[in-house]
Parts: C-alpha cells; structure tokens; sequence
C-alpha cells in the first residue's frame, strides 16, 4: 500500500510520534554512553595499583582503598550466608508447601512491600535493631541488607521453582521420597538458576548500596580479617566514595571508585546475562 | 521428620511478614512521641525547619513539598522518556539492536546511586549554575534531573514488559484495518497495556521519593521551601543529614524518626497503589 493514501494529519501524527520515539531512545543510550565515558575517563587515570593494596595513611600522605574492598567483600559474604536460607526457604515454604492461598497473599504482598522500601527506612530501622545489639558494625549493615534483599532471592527462587515441572516430582514422590527428600534432591537442583541469579542481584545491590550501610555499618576505613571485620565499623566502596566525595573532597579518589564500581557493574551484568543464558541453554536440551 | 520440616518452612516463610510488621513497629514506636511533643499540625504544616537553633521549630512541611514537587519533576522528564523507549523496545527495535539497548538500560539501573551523585555535583549542578547565571546550582532542578534519570530504567522495563504482553491478535486487527505500525502502537497497544505502565509511572514514584544519597549530593541540603533554583531537602536527605549528629534520646533524632514514619506512610500509599495497578494489569 502506498504512503499517498494516508492523509497529511495522519502523516504528520507518525511522524511526531516517530520523532519522539527517536529522541528518547537517543537520550537513554547517549545518557548510558556519556555516563560510562565519563566515568572511566576521570576514574581510571587515578587507579593505581598502590591505591588498590594499601590502606590510606596521613603518615605517607596517600589514599588507599583496600579495606574499602576487604569491607564490601565481607558484607557480601555475610549478607548472602544469612539471606540464602531464608529467602529460598521462604520460596519452598510459597511454592511447596503452602495450601492455603490467603497466607500466601499475605507473604507476598509483605515481599512486595519489603521491595519497596527506600534503603533510607531500612538504614534507620537496621540502626535501631541490630546496632542496639551488635553496636556499628559491618554485621548490623549485612544483617540490615539481609531484609532488604530478602523479597529479591524470594522472588527469583520462587519464579525458577514454578518451572520446575510437576512430573519431577511425581516421579519422585512414585518412587517413594518423602516430600522433604524430593524438595531436597530433585526441586533444589532444578532451581539454581533461579538462586543464583538472585545472588548475582543480590551482590549487585550490595554493591551499590549507601544510604542502608551510612548509619549501621559506619565509616571507617582499618583493615580486617573477616571476623574482626564483621564486629568492627568500616566503609564499603559506594560509603567511601560518598564521604570522599562530599566530606573530603576528594574528587580523585571518588572517581576512581567510582571507575571501579562501574567496571564491578558491567561484570555483575554481564554475569547475570551469562547464566541466564547458559541455564536456558541446558533446559531446552 | 516432615512435620519438623514443614514447620520450618513455614516459619521462614513467616520471616517477610515479621520483618514488615518489625520496621512498622519500630518506626511508629520511635516517630510517634515526637509528633505528640510537637502537635501534629505544628509538626506537618509547620514552614519552618530549625532543629539546632536557640528556640528550636520543627515543621516539616518544606520537605514534604519537596519531595512532592521533586517526585512529580523527576516524573514529568522520566516517565514520557521511559514510555517511548520502551515502545521503540518492545515493538518497534529490530532484534540486535533491542539486545544492545537493554543491555544499556540494565546498565542504568546498576550504577549506584552515589556515583549518579558524584556525576550529578561535578557536571550538572556547575552547568546549572553558569546556564542558568545562579550563585549556587545546588538545587532542586538538580535532584529532578539525577532524579529523572534514576528512575528512567525501572519505568523502562516495567513498561516494556506490559507492552510485549499485548496480544499479538489486536496489533494484527488493527494493521489489517489499515493502520500503520505507530499508529497501531499507540493507538492500540498502548492502551492495551495502560494499567501496566501506570504501574511504570508508581513505581518511578516509589524509587524517586525514597532515593537518598544522590539528591543529597546535588541538592544542597538547606531546608527552604521548594523553589526550582533554590537549595532544598527533601524527606529522605533530612532524615540522612542529621542522623550523625543529633543525640540520642534527644527531640531532634525523635523528630527525625517522625519524618521517617511519614516517609514510611508515603511509601505504603504508593505501594498499595502499585499493586492496585499490577494486579488489574495481570486481569487484563
């Protein structure tokens, strides 16, 4: 069909709206694009491998971000040792167990809720909790973290659990499993793309979380083993970068973490994407 | 055996309402009083913020305007961009490019927000200040456009999402009645998938009003009344700028607790919202 018989109003209504469609999606890709530039640009010159094994020191006058790392890496660690139980338990309980439907709405719209809450409340609340009882540390700020990122590892097992066929589990409840060692051995295994991506989610978020880790976990920069890290204050990446950014201004130095955290996230995405992928690859076999 | 198992499933089950029903407890129990002390009225409507000073005021009804006003901007730029991209996403990029652009928009989402920050401080709020001729470029324009772009992913998705859940037979219909593909998307589809982007719109709502660190880093933290060109704070930055050094058990970290419960019942508004339109979105 030729474009004569459709009259001008119309032409003119396609084309606006083609044009605006345009601009947008120019905006958000040039957006990301200047963003990403920009970042890598004024960040990396500054990361050096000095400023990735040190801790900062006023004696020798220079700024390392070691226990910075050291730090997010343990609130990681501890933040996924407590929340994978109890958001794949969770999960299970919604998925397997549960019979009666009005329980389940009340669990997940508490699910809904708990992903809605700005990390501002949660930093308060983990403040008015956990510091009470393990003081500013990096435990009170994963333990913060963990009921943040609850209704994430939730959602993503209970999503990768649906599609676990229902003839798995017949076939093992035929063979005589109870229904534990069926959830144990056959419906588990058949949901780790599900866990795992939640995980990668999970650290994603950590990572880039600020204002939750502000006022639980602290601000100090000392390096730690794990379990003196755990119970003693420190910074993580994204805390430092706030507070050498506006407290100190050190613009240097918060654009090379900065350089950093844009790398850990293109790796976490590109993680995520990889596993998503190889998972469906394996299941369509 | 399997009882035991069970019970513990259920239990961990239990663990989300429990935390809900926690952070709602502890933040009534520790709002509360303040509000008492102060008066509903003076504390909700009162124009004026001065926690420190010698006669110490404590309204907050500049941060609520605030982050009303400052919500809404981010809205009015993040929505209709979010819409459009994800109408080119689902309907009308070819399979290559839509990957490569998603990838982008997961990006966006991923960066964390104190970086938004930094880039914010050191880029948008020095050209505000020489475009616009101001002495300080801190301002709330600032927080809307960190704000706008924060907010730009999630309205994408989600809204993507709806579209691709429009069935394939209404598009057919209409592209056989002799429409075009962009007038068939938005005359069609678009409506279509109406309750799923309002849910898109909610939810940028949520993420702006509760967002933090970045707006405290571009919007300069006093507490005036909204006014576009001006330094202002909103809910969340006064609740964050002054938690260090307020005392504890004093009326000041009290009041901070009540912005916070305010904040908090903001937050279960939209929510409630939300799922209102995710759930008419699911009914078609």
């Amino acid at each position: 069909m030729g474009s004569d018989s459709i009259s001008a109003k119309r032409k003119f209504h396609i084309g606006a709206m083609g044009l605006l469609i345009a601009l947008s999606v120019a905006l958000t890709c040039g957006l990301t694009l200047f963003l990403i530039g920009y970042i890598l640009a004024s960040g990396l010159p500054h990361v050096t491998w000095e400023f990735l094994t040190t801790s900062p020191s006023i004696l020798f006058g220079r700024i390392g971000i070691l226990p910075d790392i050291m730090n997010t890496i343990h609130i990681i660690m501890a933040t996924l040792l407590v929340v994978l139980p109890l958001g794949v338990g969770a999960a299970v309980y919604l998925t397997e167990y549960a019979s009666n439907q009005r329980l389940v709405a009340v669990i997940e719209y508490a699910a809904e809720t708990l992903s809605g809450i700005p990390s501002i409340i949660y930093g308060l609340v983990g403040m008015l909790v956990f510091t009470g009882i393990f003081g500013t540390s990096l435990l009170a700020g994963a333990l913060t973290l963990v009921i943040m990122n609850l209704p994430t590892i939730m959602r993503t097992t209970q999503e990768s659990l649906k599609t676990v066929p229902q003839s798995y589990r017949e076939g093992a409840f035929g063979l005589g499993a109870g229904k534990w060692r069926t959830i144990r051995t056959v419906v588990l295994p058949g949901c780790m793309d599900g866990i795992l991506t939640g995980c990668i989610l999970t650290v994603g978020r950590i990572l880039g979380e600020s204002a939750a880790l502000l006022f639980t976990a602290g601000a100090a920069h000392k390096l730690f083993g794990l379990f003196d890290g755990l119970v003693n204050q420190g910074a993580t990446l994204t805390v430092a970068l706030y507070f050498y950014a506006k407290e100190s201004g050190e613009f240097d130095v918060a654009f090379a973490i900065a350089a950093i955290l844009m790398l850990l996230t293109v790796a976490i995405n590109f993680t995520a994407a990889l596993v998503g992928w190889w998972f469906k690859k394996r299941r369509s076999l | 055996m399997e009882t035991a198992v069970q019970g513990v499933f259920l239990i961990l089950g239990l663990i989300t309402v429990g935390c809900v029903l926690l952070i709602t407890v502890y933040l009534i129990l520790s709002g509360v009083p303040a509000i008492w002390q102060i008066g509903l009225f003076d504390f909700l409507l009162g124009s004026t913020w001065a926690s420190t000073a010698a006669e110490p005021s404590y309204g907050i009804l500049p941060f609520i305007l605030t982050s009303v006003y400052g919500t809404a901007g981010a809205i009015l730029f993040g929505v209709p961009v979010g819409f459009l991209t994800a109408v080119y996403l689902a309907k009308l990029a070819p399979p290559k490019i839509k990957v490569v652009v998603e990838a982008a928009v997961s990006l966006l989402a991923g960066i964390p927000s104190v970086v938004y920050g930094l880039v914010g401080m050191l880029v948008l709020v020095p050209g505000i200040r020489r475009l616009f001729r101001i002495p300080d470029g801190a301002s709330l324009l600032a927080a809307i456009i960190v704000l706008a772009i924060m907010i730009l992913p999630s309205i994408v998705k989600v809204s993507v999402t709806a579209l691709e859940a429009v069935p394939k037979e209404y598009e057919d219909a209409s592209l056989a009645l002799g429409a075009t593909p962009v007038e068939t998307y938005f005359r069609v589809s678009v409506p279509a998938a109406k309750s799923g982007i309002a849910a898109a719109a909610v939810l940028g709502v949520g993420r702006a009003i509760g967002e933090a660190m970045a707006v405290m880093m571009v919007s300069g933290n006093v507490a005036n009344m909204p006014s576009l060109f001006q330094s202002v704070r909103f809910l969340t930055t006064a609740v964050a700028s002054e938690m260090s050094y307020s005392s504890p058990g004093s009326l000041q970290r009290q009041a901070l607790f009540s912005i916070a419960l305010v904040l908090y019942l903001f937050i279960l508004l939209i929510n409630a919202a939300l799922n209102f339109f995710l759930k008419r979105n699911k009914e078609g």
